[in-house]
């Protein structure tokens, strides 16, 4: 057995303090290892959209727009939207696992800017969605999905899918930080979200719905979201449309940034 | 509280230049349980110092508290220098926690922990690369630095846990039961590479249930229980505090374990110990002559005894001693 060597343990005094951008940076940089070292949790990830995209396409789509062609038209923009939302409940089961490590008092206890965890949560997040709607848009081009709008309604539509995503994000960090159980968090997460995501525009336009359901469907966030990446992958977006999509998301961020940082800096 | 500090004055009574913690009656509740009630504590710099205590004592609240991972309800404390409640920045920037749960990401590799860490202090990438190497050839972990860390043994973390506290050198490192979990030979090097530590100047505070482990690393040692401090000083001093010795005796018939126990706590005035498996009993004796009166007493009741000794205390039975003794359940760690 070695000795440590004295030199090792002299005395190492910190270097000048970092930014918040280079404290960000190094966050995001270990939400990218986890993609080398645990490729699995895009399994997760990719599979019940691809799963929801066949299904529905293949299943209902005949029925319930005459073609599956006609369907995966209409489908598609919405599922992007469903996709980035379960995703999010992933993220908050990963914070909530980190938490019960004792990982993050460990983050708590170094002088670094507070919210960068939540910056590197958010940058693999964010990998997350751009990995997420690249397959899902693959395959919805494979099946025959044209966007009248082209390539820049597809990239307009995925940067309005990111913003979606950061804002829904907030939710599970908020989540991810008060409940101590990864499962419950998952379990809590898609309790709340599977009404959420069905009682919308996603797969049905909600004309057969009854009233009091349809009125939910049209104000229902996800809903607004849904119609504004429609628009703007089909060039018939108004900017109405995409302000009350972005609504949700902003507004989601103005409340929750605040709460989730509150939590995490209690005890 | 029993008052030993009295008995040794410490370097840094003359000022508190020296100290590395200096807590004045810090309070922590959680709902209606108050699981820090009150503590004092004095560190002096450079020393290995140790908080004993049964689980759910408040060493971990305690110990959280100083390392501004939990707010004190009342009270205040320093941290080399540093006011808790008005620069907790400050104390961050020179103190470093390894907690009870490991506190690394399991899905990376050791030296990927370490870069990580070396990064968020400000180290350049090249910079940060070579300070983990240093780290994990000092804690002898060279040969796993790409494993994940999720394919460490428990002593293998709990060194990389400690190495990770150590990127940018602590005024004051916090070990909340740095060896709970380990087989012998795994404590014994956890060990070694904290005394090496304290050579090099940093001050270890470490939470502990294990006597034997406060007894052989600690220069001092606070005992803590129900929130209180209930006594502080060194191995040496907390033994003679609780008296000239203990008096072991072991009954022929069980049956008269109690009668014995009550004769015995009359005799000498101090809590009795039974041990759990068979009918032995252990009291704090202040004299030889009392533990021989005590013995007299048993022989005049008809209890037969099979074997006694005097010994010097434990520290274990310095713990009982002073806890209010044995047969307490243990409760859940706070």
């Amino acid at each position: 057995m070695t000795e440590i060597t004295p030199a090792t343990l002299q005395h190492t005094s910190r270097p000048p303090r970092p930014s918040a951008l280079s404290n960000a940076l190094t966050f995001g940089w270990r939400a990218m290892l986890k993609f080398r070292h645990v490729p699995e949790q895009l399994f997760d990830l990719v599979m019940t959209p691809i799963m929801f995209t066949l299904l529905f396409t293949f299943v209902f789509g005949g029925a319930l727009a005459g073609s599956t062609r006609d369907y995966l038209q209409f489908f598609l923009p919405g599922i992007l939207v469903q996709t980035v939302a379960f995703n999010a409940v992933y993220s908050g089961m990963g914070l909530s696992t980190d938490l019960g490590k004792g990982l993050f008092d460990r983050f708590r206890s170094l002088p670094i800017w507070p919210l960068a965890p939540f910056a590197g949560l958010i940058v693999g997040d964010l990998l997350r969605h751009l990995i997420a709607s690249a397959i899902i848009l693959g395959i919805g081009l494979g099946l025959g999905y044209r966007p009248e709008a082209g390539l820049p309604g597809i990239a307009a539509a995925v940067l309005l899918l990111l913003v979606i995503g950061f804002g829904i994000g907030w939710v599970f960090i908020v989540l991810g930080l008060m409940i101590r159980t990864p499962s419950t968090v998952m379990t809590l997460g898609f309790t709340v979200l599977f009404p959420v995501v069905f009682a919308s525009n996603i797969m049905v336009q909600p004309e057969t719905m009854p009233d009091w359901l349809r009125a939910f469907v049209e104000v229902n966030p996800i809903s607004l979201m849904t119609t504004a990446m429609r628009g703007l992958m089909a060039d018939t977006a108004t900017v109405s449309q995409i302000g009350l999509a972005l609504l949700g998301p902003i507004l989601l961020t103005a409340a929750l940034a605040p709460v989730s940082l509150w939590l995490y800096r209690r005890n | 509280m029993l008052d030993i500090t009295h008995e040794t004055p410490l370097p840094h009574e003359a000022g508190d230049a020296a100290l590395a913690i200096r807590a004045r009656g810090l309070v922590r509740r959680f709902g209606n349980l108050t699981a820090v009630d009150g503590i004092d504590l004095d560190v002096p710099q450079g020393m290995i110092f140790a908080i004993l205590g049964p689980n759910g004592a408040g060493k971990t609240t305690l110990m959280r508290m100083l390392a501004t991972l939990t707010r004190p309800d009342d009270g205040s404390a320093e941290v080399m220098g540093h006011d808790l409640r008005t620069a907790p920045d400050a104390v961050r920037e020179v103190i470093a926690m390894t907690g009870q749960f490991a506190s690394l990401d399991e899905d990376l590799t050791g030296r990927e922990n370490l870069v990580f860490l070396a990064r968020l202090w400000g180290f350049g990438t090249r910079a940060a690369r070579r300070r983990a190497d240093d780290l994990l050839s000092a804690f002898e972990l060279a040969d796993a630095r790409h494993r994940q860390v999720k394919d460490y043994s428990g002593g293998m973390r709990r060194r990389l846990d400690i190495a990770a506290s150590l990127v940018v050198t602590p005024g004051v490192l916090f070990l909340d039961e740095p060896t709970t979990g380990l087989d012998p030979t795994a404590r014994l090097r956890v060990w070694r590479m904290i005394r090496q530590l304290a050579q090099s100047g940093v001050t270890v505070l470490l939470t502990t249930q294990y006597l034997e482990e406060a007894d052989q690393l600690a220069q001092r040692i606070a005992v803590i229980d129900h929130g209180r401090k209930i006594a502080e000083g060194t191995s040496r001093e907390l033994k003679a505090a609780t008296g000239s010795g203990f008096l072991h005796v072991a009954l022929t018939d069980p049956a008269g374990l109690d009668r014995a126990a009550a004769l015995l706590a009359e005799h000498l005035g101090a809590p009795v110990q039974r041990s759990p498996e068979g009918a032995r009993l252990s009291v704090m004796a202040q004299t030889p002559e009392a533990a021989n009166a005590a013995l007299a007493a048993l022989l005049a009741a008809g209890i037969a005894l099979e074997d006694f000794a005097m010994g010097v205390p434990s520290l274990e039975e310095v713990f009982f001693a002073l806890t209010g003794g044995a047969g307490r359940p243990p409760e859940e760690a706070a």
